[in-house]
């Protein structure tokens, strides 16, 4: 630690953060780098890889950006679990050893970074986007799809996935078993599936209920636990068994997408818009 | 939907083997109680008892109906376990395809065994 940091009255502690270090080049095997860390409050994990970058050491790796718990970046494994970096405070973790690895369950890039192509490969693979009949419509917009309040509640608990790759990381079938989808394709698969602008089911049951796909969860709900969004992949798996379920034997309701609503034109603002209230400081120009 | 509707006979089997696996620990052993109530009598595990049992058509039926949904439930869970060994396709079918004959033959012997039992007066 150097000296200005043990001076400075705000920290509040000083913790071991034990690092997971491993450069594919140049290192056989993975190995763990101890730093002291001098904790301030509201210090998260991430700022604390950030502090070691700055004063320790410059050639440790990770992957972060918005420092806010939206962009899914910065996803470690921390004190045995997976999360976000950004997302957990150091004092909230209640020790003062902080052991960061990276991600479980993808290969490592470098430190920290782990690779996620495997993850984006079978995101693209349920096709995560609205698929509809009217495709002229959707090249050539001339308005837009209908959805009502209740609609958009059906899926957009599922549209918050930040796809960080956290559930992937905390299932025990992706861990054991290569080839199964995992949670967080088939949760972008459902939250498209029961969309009601969509109509790709049809298209996305190949990937979704091959013997890859929903039929291999285990039902651990590890997924649901460590998503740092709330979005519960264990029930979306669990809403699609139910989904193919009904559907073969006949009881699914035949799904037709959402029609497209009329432009509106000449438009203008109703009476009941209130005025503005009167300026009570005037501007310096004036 | 092949899956789907594999999927859905393994959760209907172990609806039917909870039901008929409760039958048969009432019978094997709850005999004091079901005697007390007057619904048995004697040592269930007796042969005279089991070969009483087994001349009767409910009974028959529900050994095969229990044979049927324990051989479905057991070789589609053994199924899983090897497909979450990332088989390639034709490995796959060719498992699917020796489980899918062993449960066959195996349904088929248990269920002449139960049938010809039935059949028989006495030994």
């Amino acid at each position: 630690m150097n000296k200005s940091a043990t001076q400075d009255p705000s920290i509040i502690k000083t913790v071991q953060f034990e690092v997971l270090r491993y450069n594919p080049e140049g290192n056989e095997a993975p190995r763990l780098q101890n730093y002291s860390v001098p904790v301030i409050r509201g210090m998260t994990v991430l700022d604390g890889l950030n502090w070691i970058k700055e004063h320790l050491d410059s050639s440790l790796s990770w992957r972060s950006s918005c420092r806010m718990g939206i962009c899914g970046s910065c996803g470690m494994f921390i004190n045995g679990l997976p999360r976000l970096a950004c997302n957990n405070q150091i004092v909230h973790l209640h020790s003062d050893r902080v052991t960061v690895k990276p991600l479980p369950n993808y290969d490592i890039i470098r430190d920290l970074v782990p690779d996620l192509e495997g993850l984006f490969e079978k995101h693209r693979s349920v096709k995560p986007y609205l698929i509809r009949k009217d495709t002229e419509e959707q090249e050539k917009p001339t308005g837009e799809f209908f959805q009502s309040q209740q609609e958009l509640l059906n899926y957009i608990q599922f549209a918050y996935c930040i796809k960080c790759g956290l559930c992937m990381s905390a299932c025990p079938t992706v861990a054991t078993s290569e080839n199964y989808a995992g949670p967080q394709p088939l949760t972008a698969g459902w939250r498209y599936c029961a969309d009601s602008r969509d109509e790709g089911l049809q298209e996305r049951q190949e990937v979704l209920y091959s013997s890859y796909g929903v039929y291999r969860c285990h039902f651990a709900g590890a997924c649901s636990q460590v998503c740092p969004k709330g979005v519960d992949p264990a029930l979306a798996i669990q809403l699609l068994k139910k989904d193919a379920f009904l559907r073969s034997f006949g009881f699914g309701k035949k799904k037709k997408a959402g029609p497209v609503l009329p432009p509106v034109r000449d438009w203008t603002p109703g009476g009941k818009i209130p005025e503005a209230p009167a300026k009570t400081v005037p501007r310096k120009t004036e | 939907m092949r899956e789907s509707r594999l999927w859905f006979w393994h959760i209907l089997s172990a609806a039917v083997i909870l039901v008929l696996l409760g039958i048969h620990m009432g019978i094997m052993h709850l005999g004091e109680l079901l005697h007390m109530a007057g619904i048995g009598s004697g040592d269930p595990v007796d042969s005279s008892q089991v070969f009483g049992r087994s001349r009767q058509a409910v009974f028959m039926i529900t050994y095969i109906l229990l044979l049927g949904a324990g051989l479905f439930h057991g070789l589609y869970g053994l199924r899983s376990m090897f497909f979450e060994l990332s088989l390639s396709k034709s490995l796959e079918k060719l498992v699917g395809g020796v489980l899918a004959v062993a449960g066959i033959a195996l349904f088929l012997y248990g269920s002449y065994v139960a049938i010809v039992v039935y059949q028989m007066n006495g030994v």
